[in-house]
């Protein structure tokens, strides 16, 4: 599905990832974890099209599809959907107003009929229920006034309704209570499918006891340093990062 | 890819796109301002004596005034001797229905999308079109004539109700109140007028749709809404205008006069032709408008959306006399390309308990310059007044410009005025935020427009909101690549 192969690029001039490799299969579900400022979230960003970062050399190949020649829009349309690490508030858009416009930019441009407010009302309650969402804040403007925890609540029933064939999650773990991070663990997993994939970039592994990851990496200096199963997450939790830090210096 | 300033460019060489000339015979007079002029038009109109000497009190008003100095722009120089004062279509026949008017007018209002056909009438819409300066067709005019109310160009007015027309006309807004009031005072070409009579509450919403359409013929509505006692009505404005060279003045009045328990809602979508993109050839706007919530308990509302001319220069005003009386201002005003606003209102609380509220939405593109206005004024008698103010705005790129004279003046202590103002952006991360859904820039940029106005835009009656809607969204969406 997603074939990343030797990623530069850089952001204000300066390099961030540097030679950056990972291939997700359909089915598949990925963990990246990496200290501060390994170039986790910028993978993200570069992925997702974020216009300051620039790619200076390596390919991205998305479902055979070249995604760096790709605007953010089309991206997201092919079906990339990027779960914010900070999910923006837009006033006075509604929610509901918001993922009606944008399913309906998404069903376009595969050609898909358009959804009548019937249909469309009915899969948004189906939505709301699998991945427990609120339906106060539904109605409610877009992100404006949630709690950081509802904020990424959102981003999950956001991911719910436009049913993304890869999916990355930025840290979408951090700043949520335990309670939260369960119910959005458990929308997650009812989301994966032997046709989609994930991304999930985090810190920490506690995250990753509710969403079993089948591959988990380590971005470090711009670069995946070492891969493994759900054990290596464990192993990271116990030593930290700097023995890998060590390790990856003794070889340079 | 696309960026903020590709968009930014996009939106300021979006073309106007109502530009077009209606070619039908007109009847203009020469240009020039003086009292043979005034005596022509009056004449024209066979207007009752005690109507010319009220011109000419305007036009003596007009001689003495300077130009005001203290608007945040420059004032173009404006030649009064070289206007027109006067246009109309040369058929002045009436009709009784729409087969017998000429059909290339017809098709200018098609065009414009006017709703002057059955379904629209149906929809519960009275159209009163002046086009130009003279009202061609009135519609419903019947169904509104068996409830008592009186929707009609203010000719006719003057003709079928002289005394109504004689006993408010300027008594809100006087001959003498600024230079442009008085220049309409004096060469006022038509407009409409409206009188509900008392306990009536208007079952439709009443509709004007104003276009300029003459070269070089300066328009001058006036318009005259009385609401006696306990009555309630909502009238619509609305106007496009064809491209031109020339730039055109126009300098409406408008009053309104709520009486005791009457409520006026008047709303107001103003999208005239802007000029190009280095604002050449666009309209210049000086309106006054004022209302007077004259008797206890009444209430009169403005709702605007300014997206149009070159520059607007107008601020919806209340009076308000009786006690308990409500005065509201919702305002959203666009300024793309060069186009200049100085728009906002004025509250004038004389009576006890009296309410003001105020919603101000300034949107600024490319180099244009949006300026909020407005005057809260508390009487020493107004115990208990309150006034809420609100003045936001946003700015689309670093080229444009926001400002905010925001007045209070109190003499009452007992009164409780509130003023709350922002200015925000147009962020690329809500614009990526959309794009990463799905949604491009333009829509991005359309969706927050109107999720930004949408306090202002609740406010216009549910037809006129999304027309409003839309209006918004084609004046600043740009075709990203």
């Amino acid at each position: 599905m997603l074939i990343i192969k030797n990623l530069h690029a850089q952001v204000e001039g300066k390099q961030i990832l540097k030679g950056l490799n990972l291939t997700v299969n359909a089915g598949e579900v990925h963990a990246i974890m990496g200290p501060n400022g390994a170039g986790k979230s910028s993978l993200a960003s570069v992925l997702a099209g974020r216009e300051n970062y620039e790619v200076t050399e390596g390919e991205v190949i998305f479902e055979g599809k070249d995604l760096l020649e790709m605007n953010p829009e089309t991206r997201a349309r092919e079906g990339v959907f990027l779960a914010f690490q900070y999910p923006i508030e837009i006033p006075g858009v509604s929610n509901i107003n918001f993922l009606k416009t944008a399913l309906g930019e998404i069903r376009a441009y595969r050609n898909l009929p358009a959804l009548d407010a019937k249909e469309f009302l009915q899969l948004s309650r189906e939505k709301q229920k699998l991945v427990e969402f609120d339906a106060k804040l539904v109605n409610r403007s877009l992100n404006e006034g949630f709690s950081g925890g509802e904020k990424k609540r959102n981003e999950i029933f956001q991911l719910a309704m436009l049913e993304p064939s890869l999916s990355i999650l930025d840290e979408t773990d951090s700043g949520l209570d335990i309670d939260a991070l369960r119910i959005v663990s458990k929308g997650v997993n009812k989301l994966r499918s032997e046709k989609n994939a994930f991304i999930i970039i985090t810190h920490y592994q506690r995250l990753l006891e509710y969403i079993v990851p089948d591959f988990v990496h380590v971005l470090y200096d711009g670069r995946i340093v070492k891969s493994g199963t759900k054990e290596l997450a464990l192993e990271l939790e116990e030593k930290g990062y700097d023995w890998l830090k060590e390790k990856e210096s003794a070889t340079v | 890819m696309a960026n903020d300033n590709e968009i930014i460019d996009n939106i300021a060489n979006k073309e106007y796109e109502f530009g077009f000339v209606t070619d039908i015979e007109m009847d203009v007079a020469p240009a020039g301002l003086n009292e043979d002029t005034i005596r022509y038009i009056s004449a024209k109109k066979n207007e009752p004596e005690w109507l010319l000497e009220w011109r000419l009190k305007g036009l003596q008003s007009f001689g003495k005034q300077k130009l005001p100095e203290w608007q945040n722009f420059e004032l173009p120089a404006i030649d009064f001797q070289k206007i027109s004062y006067y246009a109309a279509p040369k058929s002045k026949k009436k009709y009784d229905s729409l087969d017998q008017v000429d059909p290339e007018l017809l098709a200018t209002f098609e065009k414009l999308g006017i709703p002057l056909n059955e379904q629209k009438a149906l929809a519960g819409v009275a159209v009163d079109v002046v086009f130009d300066s003279v009202s061609v067709a009135t519609t419903y005019k019947e169904k509104l004539k068996e409830l008592g109310i009186i929707f009609c160009s203010f000719g006719e007015a003057v003709r079928e109700h002289p005394e109504l027309v004689k006993k408010y006309v300027g008594s809100v807004v006087p001959h003498s109140d600024n230079i442009f009031a008085a220049l309409n005072a004096a060469a006022f070409s038509d407009g409409s007028f409206v009188y509900i009579p008392k306990g009536v509450r208007c079952p439709m919403e009443l509709s004007t749709y104003f276009r300029i359409n003459t070269e070089n013929t300066g328009q001058f509505e006036r318009t005259l809404i009385i609401a006696d006692e306990g009555s309630y009505v909502s009238y619509l404005e609305g106007c496009t205008a064809p491209m031109r060279d020339e730039n055109q003045l126009h300098a409406a009045v408008v009053e309104l006069i709520a009486l005791e328990n009457a409520e006026i809602k008047y709303s107001t979508v103003q999208n005239w032709y802007p000029g190009d993109k280095d604002g050449k050839g666009g309209i210049y706007n000086f309106v006054t408008k004022r209302g007077i919530c004259k008797g206890a308990n009444s209430k009169i509302s403005w709702t605007q959306v300014e997206t149009g001319s070159a520059i607007t220069w107008k601020y919806p005003s209340v009076i308000l006399q009786g006690d308990n009386t409500t005065g509201e201002f919702y305002s959203v005003a666009v300024t793309k390309n060069k186009q200049i606003a100085d728009t906002g209102t004025k509250m004038y609380h004389i009576g006890k308990n009296s309410r003001s509220r105020i919603i101000s939405k300034g949107i600024s593109a490319g180099q244009g310059q949006n300026s909020y206005r407005g005057l809260v004024q508390i009487g020493s008698k107004a115990d208990d007044a309150r006034n809420f103010t609100q003045c936001d705005s946003l700015l689309i790129g670093d080229r444009c410009g926001a400002h905010t004279f925001p007045y209070i003046e109190s003499k009452n202590n007992t009164a409780m005025v509130e003023h709350e103002a922002t200015t925000s952006k147009i962020g690329e991360d809500q614009i990526f935020y959309l794009n990463q859904r799905g949604i491009d820039s333009e829509k991005a940029v359309a969706l927050i427009i109107n999720g930004y106005a949408k306090e202002v835009l609740n406010q216009l009656p549910m037809e006129f909101a999304v027309e409003a809607q839309k209006l918004l969204s084609i004046t600043l969406e740009g075709s990203v690549g």
